[in-house]
């Protein structure tokens, strides 16, 4: 994919980055959606490790994570490939350089980005991995049927305060991208009309608030609250 | 008033180039700032130094020749102004002053401040243009055009092709030059009838020629002497999607 990549049109590379980046802002709000239900103990989470377990089952579910992890895949090869264009368009940098631009997030894309990846992949190796592909996630049985308990591990895990500064901060950079990426988007894909645009961009910035804060109220409840001690 | 100048001398494109001090006395603040720049050359010649290079032409901001990096601002802090707009009243005894050639893969150095800038020129012939048959010209008015687009069209049209889109943009991109040639034509039925192979053929020329990428930053608008806007990119982009989606297989 990566030679051929850098041979697609430089606003076909955009469009691309931009369907993609809004099914993974889709993909983010089902998640957010999913994990407030593990502020639900009633029934020993069972409702949050029956949605777990029926994201992981669920036929549908899984051909769309197959093309979550394609997009995902794409998102960050072809993200890198216009980087690395892009630092090569300008050989020479200037000595004195003053910066003004209409979007202050889209110059650390990259960055907030590759800082996004690092946390993913903890993420992926401390729930996805662990649940998919070892027995180290504890089972709990609901009407005699076994699941696994993805929900203590979150609690677990939200009780730790390294582990809760980092997941905040990992979530702050996702609003720096998403502030930046949202209206981008819609720009790439040429949809920036006189009409339209004002109220794009501050849907933008709404999700690029509240997405961060919806998933960072949960470990800071969990944390702080008496009610969730495992 | 009495400057400093740090100014990029390279004595042909394939030199190395350095910066190098000037220390210009007297300067007067009703100077132009290319005149500033000629006063500085007319010390260097009479000392039998080399002149500094830079490209001008009209002095009035419409060539486009003028395109100087100062201070770290393309055509230099002010707004909606080229070069040679730029006053000197701008700066204050005891500034330095830094110059620098706009910055580009695309835009080599030739010598000092000047760069070559035909790969716009490349770009516009791929398909900055209408075709139409020669003889008379027709009667103007044959075609109706709504003022709306009138007005549209030549809010595009006014790009002087300076290049000031290309320096400011951190990934040197040239696409708010580039979208506004399509816009330009796109918005006159003239143009309608090239627009999706001129959509197509213009931003292929484009990437070859070896600008960056858009990431709608928005330098290019904030330092586009003509004032120039986004929107135009946004317009290239349906242009460049539709004439992808519509085009037949290629035989």
């Amino acid at each position: 994919m990566g030679n051929s990549t850098f041979h697609l049109a430089s606003i076909t590379k955009k469009v691309i980055m931009a369907l993609v980046g809004l099914f993974l802002v889709m993909f983010l709000l089902v998640h957010l959606g999913l994990n407030f239900t593990v502020l639900i103990l009633e029934g020993d989470r069972e409702i949050f490790n029956k949605a777990a377990h029926f994201m992981g089952t669920n036929l549908i579910v899984k051909i769309v994570e197959v093309g979550l992890f394609g997009f995902l895949i794409v998102h960050i090869i072809v993200g890198i490939v216009l980087q690395l264009q892009n630092w090569g368009a300008r050989p020479k940098r200037y000595k004195k350089r003053a910066t003004t631009q209409l979007s202050f997030f889209s110059r650390y894309m990259i960055h907030t980005g590759a800082l996004i990846f690092i946390f993913l992949i903890i993420h992926f190796s401390d729930f996805y991995f662990k649940a998919k592909f070892t027995d180290l996630v504890p089972l709990i049985t609901y009407d005699g049927k076994e699941y696994h308990d993805l929900g203590l591990l979150t609690l677990q895990k939200f009780k730790m305060g390294g582990f809760v500064i980092g997941y905040i901060i990992a979530f702050i950079l996702l609003g720096f991208h998403l502030n930046h990426a949202f209206q981008s988007a819609f720009q790439s894909m040429g949809w920036n009309h006189s009409r339209y645009m004002p109220f794009i961009k501050k849907v933008g910035l709404v999700i690029s608030i509240l997405i961060p804060l919806g998933f960072t109220i949960i470990p800071l409840v969990i944390y702080f609250s008496e009610a969730y001690s495992v | 008033m009495n400057i400093t100048l740090e100014i990029w001398r390279q004595k042909d494109a394939k030199s190395k180039g350095k910066f190098v001090i000037y220390k210009l006395n007297d300067v007067s603040e009703e100077m132009s700032f290319l005149e500033m720049l000629d006063f500085l050359n007319n010390t260097l010649i009479s000392k039998g130094e080399s002149p500094v290079a830079f490209d001008h032409d009209c002095r009035e901001g419409i060539c486009g020749s003028c395109g100087l990096y100062i201070n770290g601002w393309a055509h230099g802090p002010a707004h909606l102004t080229t070069t040679c707009e730029l006053r000197m009243t701008k700066f204050k005894d005891g500034d330095k002053i830094t110059i620098e050639p706009w910055r580009s893969k695309a835009f080599p150095v030739i010598k000092d401040l000047i760069v070559d800038r035909s790969v716009f020129d490349k770009i516009m012939q791929a398909g900055g243009f209408i075709s139409a048959n020669s003889g008379a010209a027709p009667e103007a008015n044959s075609i109706p055009i709504p003022k709306d687009n009138a007005d549209a069209a030549f809010d595009a049209a006014v790009c002087i092709g300076c290049g000031a889109c290309v320096a400011a943009c951190k990934n040197s991109s040239a696409m708010l030059f580039v979208s506004a040639k399509i816009s330009q034509f796109a918005l006159l039925p003239q143009g309608k009838t090239e627009a999706k192979e001129r959509a197509r053929k213009m931003v292929a020329k484009m990437d070859e020629v070896g600008f960056g990428n858009c990431t709608n930053t928005g330098s290019c608008e904030t330092r586009c002497p003509k004032g120039l806007k986004l929107t135009h990119i946004a317009k290239m982009n349906r242009e460049f999607i539709t004439a992808k989606i519509v085009a037949e297989k290629s035989t």
